[in-house]
């Protein structure tokens, strides 16, 4: 008799304990882009070294950009590889861009001067950038082919292998179907 | 150094909720009184060790070490010394230390006051402190960890949320996570109940305070949230449904029947089973809300991670859930054989009655709140319900409370007789049916507004009733003035003059709820500069834009002259906030109170070229400063219902003692 009570009571409570559990099986900020595989959204950036880039002078060219902030712990993580990466790549038709996000230029310049980087970065102050690109998580990075075609979109750190393959992929113009994610900082 | 202090602390005093957890077990089986003593100094160390850990990160916040993730996160180099202490719970892993900080500091204290009573009760009590202590700390060792550190160190933090940069935002978790925490009390010692056997009405007049002030707190942090609601997000409302409105609303329901329906088993020693189970699903609720905002499973300005810790706190949840019904399906023979209700028309039928429309409310917003979950499980796409379905689901509970204010603390206990009810209501009942016809000759013509007018007019005058004639007698009896017969009362009567406070409390909210969301006025307009915006009795007028460099962000603000009626009543100047570490600038909205109305401007924006003009949307809400004015009477109530009266009214009667005695000399 007294099973009996516990037993029904835990099937009462069952079904509204995997509803919840339910969930856990999607991530409502976890939409796929609808980007990947269209023509990158043009920018202008102005540089930290005082020059403008446009994207659309970059055409023919594989682009790599990377939405990255001061204060974020898994920017500052890749910031090294990046560097090293860049340095690898960069006589071979490759342009890496960084843009800097809701964060202070004088922060960013800090950021730039300390991790030794070369590539172009520069701060996009109004956000425009970030919300043409959809970014919600940093670091965020966008692989664009010579044709100025998003091939692949990386949530997160993104490790020099995965850089070196995918920007060998744009290199052939192919568009990844998945997404990647890493560890990331969502955005405000 | 301030992180490994900090991680330390939490994980020794893990180790020693772990033990405070297995303690009463081993003294059960053993027989040792030893292990019940070693279950309260488990506690007590705790109380240190947490204690020390919270003043860890509070010094690394305030001293900007960037080294420490969370800090880097929540400060940054300019931003004030105060707000620097409030990035304690400014995020997820800080607010986690928090809650577990203000746990334990109540189980110290309950250690500590019982520590010589309840010796069947306490190590059990105990004991569920400790489970759910050790909860927290693992959460906060491994899942969720304020002093993960990182390197490189940043050069400057990225800043706290910038809508949390305000005055409120510094009392409105911690008074609501006292709340909730508080409500682990009267959990704690129902379980201990359950699990002892020992299920009289021991533990229920034990925590009758600690209910009450957890009930205050849950009340407060409510309303400071809808307070900041209405200053800061700057869309001129306190209240929208949202589910993290929802997830602290939502215990508040379950621990209000609870402090009625507790009444109803002292004085009758009925409804066992269902006040155990309003105090398991109170406390089941202040986790579950936690899951819910800060899972991510909702999209939520409070979810801030989607890491493992939302499946933990789910499971936890599970835990509790299992664990306690349980329990309580086991011990349901121990609480059966409750005597029946006498008659429909009794304090007992009211009480129930209000039970079940709070637990109607209860059940309604949780469905509401789920409703996305539970259609795209279903259905393949969530589909959220907004603000309509619970106004109109919610609003006729509301109204059937309100009414039951009137009704419950006046009507006789067991069967109220013909003259019982006719000596008690006939008087409020004509006072607010002619107040209700007078509203409507006045001014109100629309059906929810009049009903809900004429209810609290009916409660008051039902409170104003009960007390004068209480007032007369005491009078009559011992000669007192009206002033000093009140204060006997009250004091001999703690509860029952706190609670009618508390009453007159919600039914100002209820005024100020019925007014703001019946007849409000919108506006919005672009204005140049000395343009005029006129909006029913208020003229506003364009002074001008100014610009501001503040420490943390850029200000712009739009400054307006306001009159009414021909009045000046000075200068609003809402503003918009730019903030480097933010996408889109946060808005801070400005208005005068008024007791009749608020007139509440926002800056929607202003244009850049032309410099000095401006959009703005102005509203004209009634009657909202009585939602805050019910807040401070429910203070005043609860205060009146739990301050240890006994000792105050034997000093008073001494001093009043003294000069009789000198007049007799």
């Amino acid at each position: 008799m007294r099973l009996r009570r516990v037993i029904i009571t835990f099937l009462v409570i069952a079904p509204l304990l995997t509803i919840l559990a339910y969930g856990f099986f999607r991530d409502p900020r976890f939409i796929p882009s609808p980007i990947v595989g269209r023509p990158a959204p043009p920018f202008t950036l102005a540089l930290f070294n005082g020059e403008k880039l446009s994207l659309a002078d970059l055409r023919g060219k594989i682009v790599f950009v990377n939405f990255w902030a001061s204060w974020c712990p898994p920017c500052l993580a890749e910031a090294k590889e990046l560097e090293a990466t860049w340095r690898e790549l960069q006589d071979r038709d490759v342009v890496f861009v960084g843009v800097q996000i809701q964060d202070a230029e004088a922060n960013g310049r800090k950021f730039v001067g300390e991790f030794n980087i070369t590539y172009p970065n520069g701060l996009d102050s109004s956000g425009r950038i970030a919300i043409d690109y959809g970014v919600w998580g940093i670091p965020e990075s966008f692989f664009i082919d010579p044709d100025g075609r998003i091939t692949y979109k990386h949530v997160g750190g993104v490790g020099p292998a995965i850089v070196a393959a995918k920007v060998g992929e744009a290199r052939q113009k192919i568009v990844s179907a998945k997404e990647g994610k890493g560890e990331y900082q969502p955005i405000r | 150094m301030t992180a490994a202090i900090g991680h330390t602390s939490i994980l020794l005093a893990l180790l020693l909720a772990l033990w405070g957890m297995a303690a009463p077990i081993i003294g059960y089986r053993t027989g040792k009184a030893v292990f019940f003593t070693a279950t309260r100094a488990a506690i007590l160390g705790q109380f240190a060790l947490v204690t020390l850990g919270s003043l860890a990160l509070i010094y690394g916040l305030v001293t900007t070490d960037f080294s420490i993730q969370y800090v880097a996160n929540n400060t940054t180099r300019a931003t004030p010394i105060y707000y620097r202490i409030t990035g304690l719970w400014g995020a997820l892993e800080g607010s986690l230390l928090l809650w577990e900080w203000i746990l334990i500091i109540f189980s110290g204290l309950v250690a500590w006051i019982y520590r010589d009573r309840h010796r069947e009760l306490m190590p059990w009590v105990l004991m569920i402190f400790s489970i759910v202590s050790a909860f927290f700390l693992g959460v906060i060792a491994f899942a969720s960890n304020p002093f993960a550190t990182m390197f490189p160190v940043p050069v400057d933090g990225r800043g706290l949320n910038p809508l949390l940069e305000d005055a409120n935002m510094m009392s409105h978790p911690p008074l609501l996570y006292t709340g909730f925490v508080g409500l682990t009390v009267p959990y704690a010692f129902a379980m201990a109940a359950l699990i002892v056997g020992k299920l009289d009405e021991a533990w229920i007049v034990t925590t009758r305070r600690w209910t009450i002030t957890a009930w205050f707190f849950l009340t407060m942090g409510n309303l400071v949230g809808a307070w900041w609601s209405y200053h800061v997000l700057g869309w001129g409302g306190y209240w929208a449904w949202h589910p993290v409105e929802n997830a602290a609303f939502m215990p508040w329901l379950p621990a209000t029947a609870f402090l009625h329906s507790v009444q109803v088993q002292e004085r009758r020693h009925m409804l066992k089973v269902w006040n155990l189970s309003l105090i398991l699903v109170a406390f089941s609720l202040t986790i579950f809300g936690t899951f819910l905002t800060r899972s991510g499973v909702l999209s939520s300005i409070h979810a801030f991670s989607n890491g493992p810790v939302g499946s933990i706190f789910l499971a936890f949840l599970a835990v509790i859930l299992l664990a306690s019904f349980g329990l309580l399906a086991y011990r349901a023979d121990m609480l059966k054989g409750q005597p029946q209700l006498d008659s429909m028309v009794s304090r007992e039928s009211a009480f129930l009655l209000n039970n079940v429309v709070l637990v109607s409310a209860l059940f309604t917003i949780f469905l509401g709140t789920i409703f996305p979950l539970i259609s795209e499980a279903v259905a393949g796409t969530p589909v959220s319900v907004g603000a309509p379905y619970f106004n109109s689901a919610t609003v006729p509970l509301f109204l059937a409370l309100v009414f039951l204010m009137g009704v419950g603390p006046m009507i006789a206990w067991r069967r109220a007789s013909w003259d019982n009810l006719r000596r008690n209501f006939l008087w409020p009942a004509v006072a607010s049916l002619v107040i209700g016809l007078f509203a409507f000759v006045g001014w109100i013509r629309d059906f929810l507004p009049l009903l809900g007018l004429t209810l609290c007019a009916f409660v008051v005058a039902s409170i104003l009733f009960d007390t004068a004639l209480a007032v007369r007698a005491r009078r009559r009896l011992a000669g007192e003035g009206i002033l000093r017969a009140l204060a006997t009362l009250a004091g001999r009567n703690q509860r029952r003059y706190g609670g009618l406070v508390v009453h007159l409390g919600i039914v100002l909210i209820a005024l100020g709820i019925a007014g703001s969301m019946s007849y409000s006025i919108e506006r919005e307009a672009t204005l140049g500069r000395g343009e005029t915006l006129a909006v029913g009795k208020y003229k506003i007028s364009f002074q001008g834009l100014r610009a501001s460099e503040q420490p943390t962000h850029y200000r712009v603000e739009g400054e307006f002259q306001v009159s009414s009626n021909g009045t000046n009543i000075g200068l609003l100047a809402p503003a918009l906030k730019f903030f480097p570490n933010q996408q889109s600038p946060v808005g801070r909205a400005d208005h005068r109170s008024s007791l009749s109305e608020d007139i509440y401007l926002i800056l929607s924006g202003f244009s850049e070229l032309e410099k000095n003009r401006a959009t703005l949307k102005v509203l004209v809400r009634p009657l909202v400063v009585w939602i805050w004015l019910g807040g401070a009477v429910i203070a005043l109530g609860t205060l009146v219902s739990v301050w240890p009266m006994k000792k105050l009214s034997a000093v008073s009667v001494q001093q009043s003692a003294i000069p009789e005695l000198t007049t007799d000399g």
